[in-house]
């Protein structure tokens, strides 16, 4: 064996009004393979109605490790929720 | 890094997991827990890809049609369920290729189980009825545990083996139902895969060292004398149902535990099929092995194929 094929990445839509959502992941020589591995792989019992692949070494991730700098300041910003402001008990929606 | 620094990692590590949250590839692991996962993990998609060997020589022989889809169905699920372990311990940073090196040249394990052969129909019964229920056991308990792509994969696992095991069942119904000599034939399945099916679980518990440290990761729930347990009051009137005898003498129900006494397992069978001489480790190895080796060259040339399409393209753009 030379090398092996390239990861990818499989993301599928279960039903129309539904997002894409990531299901797993594959080996596959290009992307039309990878398409139909996924189909064979991840929608044996009528999972999806469409796929998409996407080769891993595409996807750039964030570093669990710079969680804190990314994502705790949103904890503090309870003024982002509805909740945070007071109304009158008479106004039943807002 | 310090000691001092790793050991603080490690203790919020082990409180991440005591607090029920889950692990994701790219987070900090202690050395161990990516160790002890790449192999646990590898270890059961080897079991996925090797179980479809002694099912898949009796799609061709199956008596009806309807058996057949179901097998086929079947074989075709474990060869998916091999891919999604394998895609999640490749998270942890080994590749497709080390995996198989490991299983094919022995240093991998897979389960035992798949080392006894498949004689008759009724051991296709038998398989799902049993193989598959004692894997199904040891497969739920999994998909709580901590390492995310494993627990993931294991839910959509459980999800569709259930059918697995129903299908084994029922080819046991019938023919525990039909001729004498069918009636016999399933008895003789259950006499060959009870004890096997025993040993799924693993050796006892006294003779189970990591069962500790694998309770903290989540990779067990239970230990495996409780799983064993369970998997026999399950499964003695499941048998009792279709006029089938579980061939264990010992086995007799006891009110005050709330469930069955049982027999002695012959530990040194265990060991030595454990160890590589089974009825079938050899040809199992054989058959796995060729199959990769056989299909190198497609492997190879679809990859050429699909760099030289890709270098056409390129071409073509300047």
């Amino acid at each position: 064996m030379k090398k092996e094929w390239p990861l990818w990445e499989v993301f599928v839509r279960s039903k129309n009004g539904l997002e894409h959502r990531h299901f797993g992941s594959l080996h596959a020589a290009d992307a039309e393979m990878a398409l139909e591995n996924a189909r064979d792989v991840y929608t044996r019992r009528n999972e999806g109605v469409s796929i998409w692949v996407v080769e891993s070494k595409n996807i750039t991730a964030s570093n669990p490790e710079h969680n804190a700098e990314l994502f705790e300041p949103a904890q503090d910003k309870v003024y982002r929720h509805p909740t945070f402001y007071d109304l009158p008990d008479e106004i039943k929606h807002m | 890094m310090s000691e001092a620094q790793i050991k603080s990692l490690e203790e919020e590590f082990e409180a991440r997991i005591a607090r029920d949250e889950k692990i994701e590839p790219k987070d900090w692991m202690p050395e161990k827990y990516r160790k002890t996962h790449i192999r646990q993990m590898s270890q059961h998609a080897h079991s996925e890809i090797v179980g479809m060997l002694p099912e898949g020589n009796w799609i061709s022989r199956a008596p009806s049609l309807r058996r057949k889809v179901a097998l086929l169905a079947k074989v075709q699920d474990e060869g998916g369920h091999g891919l999604y372990l394998y895609s999640a311990t490749e998270t942890l940073g080994i590749t497709r290729d080390e995996l198989f090196e490991q299983l094919h040249t022995g240093k991998a394990k897979y389960s035992s189980i798949f080392n006894y052969p498949a004689l008759t129909w009724a051991d296709i019964g038998a398989i799902g009825w049993l193989v598959d229920g004692a894997a199904i056991i040891n497969q739920v308990a999994l998909c709580g545990t901590s390492f995310g792509p494993y627990a993931r994969a294991m839910v959509r696992i459980c999800k569709e083996e259930s059918f697995h095991q129903r299908q084994g069942y029922e080819i046991t119904l019938k023919l525990a139902q039909g001729t004498p000599e069918q009636k016999a034939m399933a008895q003789d399945a259950l006499n060959r895969f009870w004890w096997p099916s025993l040993m799924m679980f693993g050796p006892a518990d006294a003779d189970s060292p990591n069962t500790e440290q694998s309770m903290k990761w989540k990779l067990k729930r239970k230990t495996n004398d409780e799983l064993r347990q369970q998997f026999i009051d399950q499964t003695v009137p499941q048998a009792e149902l279709i006029g089938l005898t579980i061939p264990d003498p010992e086995l007799k129900w006891n009110e005050e535990k709330g469930g069955y006494d049982s027999g002695e397992i012959d530990w040194d069978e265990f060991w030595q099929v454990v160890k590589g001489h089974g009825p079938c480790n050899k040809e199992r190895m054989k058959a796995r092995v060729s199959a990769w080796e056989n299909g190198e060259w497609v492997r190879d040339a679809a990859l050429a194929h699909a760099e030289k399409r890709q270098e056409k393209k390129l071409n073509k753009a300047v």
